[in-house]
Parts: C-alpha cells; sequence; structure tokens
C-alpha cells in the first residue's frame, strides 16, 4: 500500500485533474474529526430538498427555460463563494488549525468539454447531479440506488479507459 | 406560523443559494477542502473495485471526508422526509406539465416522477436509458470532467477558474441539447 501512495504521489498531473486529491491537510486529525463533514452535509442534504433543487421538475424547467430558480440558487450560490474566496485570499484567512488556504488551480483539459457535454445530458436525464442523487435517495426515492451504482460504474469505466480517452 | 412550519415551505433561491455558496468557506476553514461531490464516485471505486487501475491507486482514506459528507447529505434526505416534508404537491411550470402529460407523466407530486423512477420502470427501455444509462452519463460525465456541479459550477467558478467556466457551459449546453431534443424521444418509448 505504501508503494502505492508514493507512486500516486509522483503523479501529480493525474492527481490534479481532480482537485479533491491534491488538497490535503496536512495537521494530522483524529479521525472523530470527520464528523464535522458529515453534519456540513447533512445541512446541504436538507438545503437541496428544502430548495428542491434535486426536484427532476426543476432541473427540466432550467433546461427548458422555465423557471428561474435554479438559475438563482446557482448564481447567488457562485456569488457568495466568489465574495468568500476574495476575501479568504485578500485577508489571508487561515484555517481553524492555523494552515494556510491552499486553492488548487484547475488546468484546462478537453475532458472539461467532452466530459461537461456527458454529464449535462446525464443531468437531464436523471434530473440530478451527484449531490442530490444522495439526497433522493435520502428522502425515500429508493430507485435512485439504481441510478448511484450506475454512476459508480460510470465512474470506474471511466477509470478504466482514460488512456485511450482524448484529453 | 413556527419556525417548522417556515422550514416546511419550498425555500427560495436566494436562500437556498446563499446557504450552499457558504459550503466554500465552511470547508476551507474548517479542513482545508475543496467543495466537490463527485469525487466521492472516485474514492467508492478506489475504495471497493480498484482492480489495479491506476486511476484508482491512491490513499482514498485520505479523502474520506468527502464520504463523510455525501452520506450527511444522504443523512440530510432523511432528516428532511421525517422531519421538515412539505405536505403541498410542488409548483411545476404549466408547460412542462402538459408536456409530460403528453408522455403519460400526470402524476406530479415529490421529487421524482414516480411514473418515470419507480421499480417497476427499471427494466423497461425507458426506465434503463433513464436511471441506468442516465446515472452512467452522470458518474463517467463528472469524472471525465474532473468535477461536477458543485466542483465546477460552484467551487470553480468562486475561484474565477477559467477550466470551470467551459466545464459549467458545457455541462449547460449537454443539459439543453438533452432536455429539449433528445428526451422527448426517450420519454415517448
Amino acid at each position: 500500500m505504501s508503494n502505492n501512495i508514493k507512486d500516486t504521489n509522483t503523479d501529480f498531473e493525474v492527481r490534479s485533474l481532480d482537485a479533491m486529491c491534491v488538497n490535503d491537510e496536512q495537521v494530522n486529525t483524529p479521525a472523530w474529526h470527520n464528523v464535522k463533514y458529515l453534519i456540513f452535509g447533512l445541512l446541504f442534504g436538507i438545503v437541496l430538498i428544502k430548495a428542491e433543487v434535486v426536484s427532476w421538475y426543476r432541473i427540466q424547467e432550467m433546461f427548458r427555460l422555465q423557471s428561474f430558480h435554479m438559475f438563482g440558487v446557482i448564481g447567488s450560490a457562485v456569488a457568495v463563494g466568489a465574495l468568500s474566496v476574495f476575501l479568504i485570499k485578500k485577508l489571508k484567512i487561515k484555517t481553524i488549525n492555523g494552515e494556510e488556504i491552499i486553492l488548487p488551480e484547475k488546468t484546462f483539459n478537453k475532458g472539461q468539454i467532452y466530459g461537461g457535454l456527458l454529464f449535462g445530458f446525464g443531468w437531464a436525464m436523471t434530473g440530478a447531479c451527484p449531490g442530490p442523487l444522495f439526497a433522493q435517495l435520502g428522502y425515500g426515492a429508493t430507485t435512485i440506488a439504481v441510478t448511484i451504482l450506475a454512476a459508480i460504474v460510470g465512474t470506474w469505466v471511466y477509470g478504466k479507459f482514460r488512456d485511450q480517452l482524448p484529453h | 406560523m413556527t419556525i417548522i412550519e417556515l422550514i416546511k415551505q419550498p425555500w427560495p433561491w436566494y436562500v437556498a443559494g446563499p446557504i450552499i455558496g457558504l459550503m466554500v468557506p465552511v470547508l476551507l476553514i474548517f479542513g482545508n477542502k475543496t467543495f466537490g461531490i463527485s469525487s466521492s464516485l472516485r474514492h467508492i471505486c478506489a475504495a471497493c473495485i480498484p482492480s489495479k487501475i491506476s486511476f484508482f491507486q491512491y490513499d482514498w482514506k485520505k479523502e474520506i471526508w468527502n464520504l463523510f459528507f455525501v452520506f450527511g447529505v444522504f443523512l440530510g434526505g432523511i432528516v428532511t422526509a421525517m422531519y421538515f416534508k412539505d405536505d403541498q404537491a410542488i409548483v411545476v411550470n404549466p408547460s412542462l406539465v402538459s408536456e409530460l402529460s403528453g408522455y403519460g407523466i400526470t402524476g406530479i407530486n415529490g421529487l421524482v416522477p414516480e411514473q418515470l423512477f419507480a421499480w417497476s420502470e427499471v427494466l423497461t427501455p425507458r426506465g434503463l436509458i433513464m436511471m441506468v444509462f442516465g446515472g452512467f452519463l452522470v458518474g463517467f460525465g463528472t469524472r471525465y470532467a474532473g468535477g461536477c456541479t458543485s466542483g465546477h459550477a460552484i467551487m470553480g467558478l468562486s475561484n474565477l477558474q477559467l477550466p470551470s467556466l467551459i466545464a459549467t457551459i458545457s455541462f449547460m449546453v449537454g443539459g439543453f441539447i438533452m432536455a429539449n431534443l433528445i428526451l422527448p424521444f426517450i420519454l415517448s418509448l
């Protein structure tokens, strides 16, 4: 296992395709500290459902320009997020552990277009992006378990054929 | 009106959007994490079916916070169903209602059309395409694009990343094409 870690850590190009994997916290925190992420996720899930972001109908309305709702949600989320990132950079705000906050730069590759279009197709069909899928399942739409499983398979197939795909 | 009754009503965009946006600084400040959800699917692959594929050979345990987060989202769904469920039917644009009734989708309540996303539909051509192929595209496409609505559209745009803008435009173009040009054929099956 340690060998694998060493191998992947030398491959920053691959890891940087995935923002999640270059952004490691340096401070070692006990595992139970992860519970805070569970609480953030829980709040996020409640917001997604109560604002009907997880509704198949709202997604259909968005892609047919029949409602402003989803554009308002995403637009105001980006506005608040951008202001926060600006303030974090400007005021050099640190994490609660006193670490400098790292914001990874993304590099362009054609996958963002091809993959983006394919995800757009899937988004309009299932009426859900990955976050809402988990919220829908929790809310009681049990068949969404099939969709989540299919999404895991889709991720795996991408990993399997990654080298053959244009990037 | 009590607070619980207020919470139970559908939340307007200007309440939900800013709260979702606050996920960005909260995750950064509490743990130096960038907001993103589709990576959880990759971590599940890495943990369960890595199959010697280099894309899944990494220390997924270091990213376990992401799995805690999505499990929280799942629990959020359960908590909402138990305590904050709205008894009113969802209000949908009339032209969408009439379009859907043309495909036999009439029972408009809840989050997803029951006539489309029912267990009895999973193995029909329409259900297979919508649930299984649609889900496959969500997983394949997000990983190919390197993120989803949260990682690119919200986190990436908040950090003024051009690749995220390109990805977000591609998501929207794909969605417009599917919803307006292809979905009518699928829903007619």
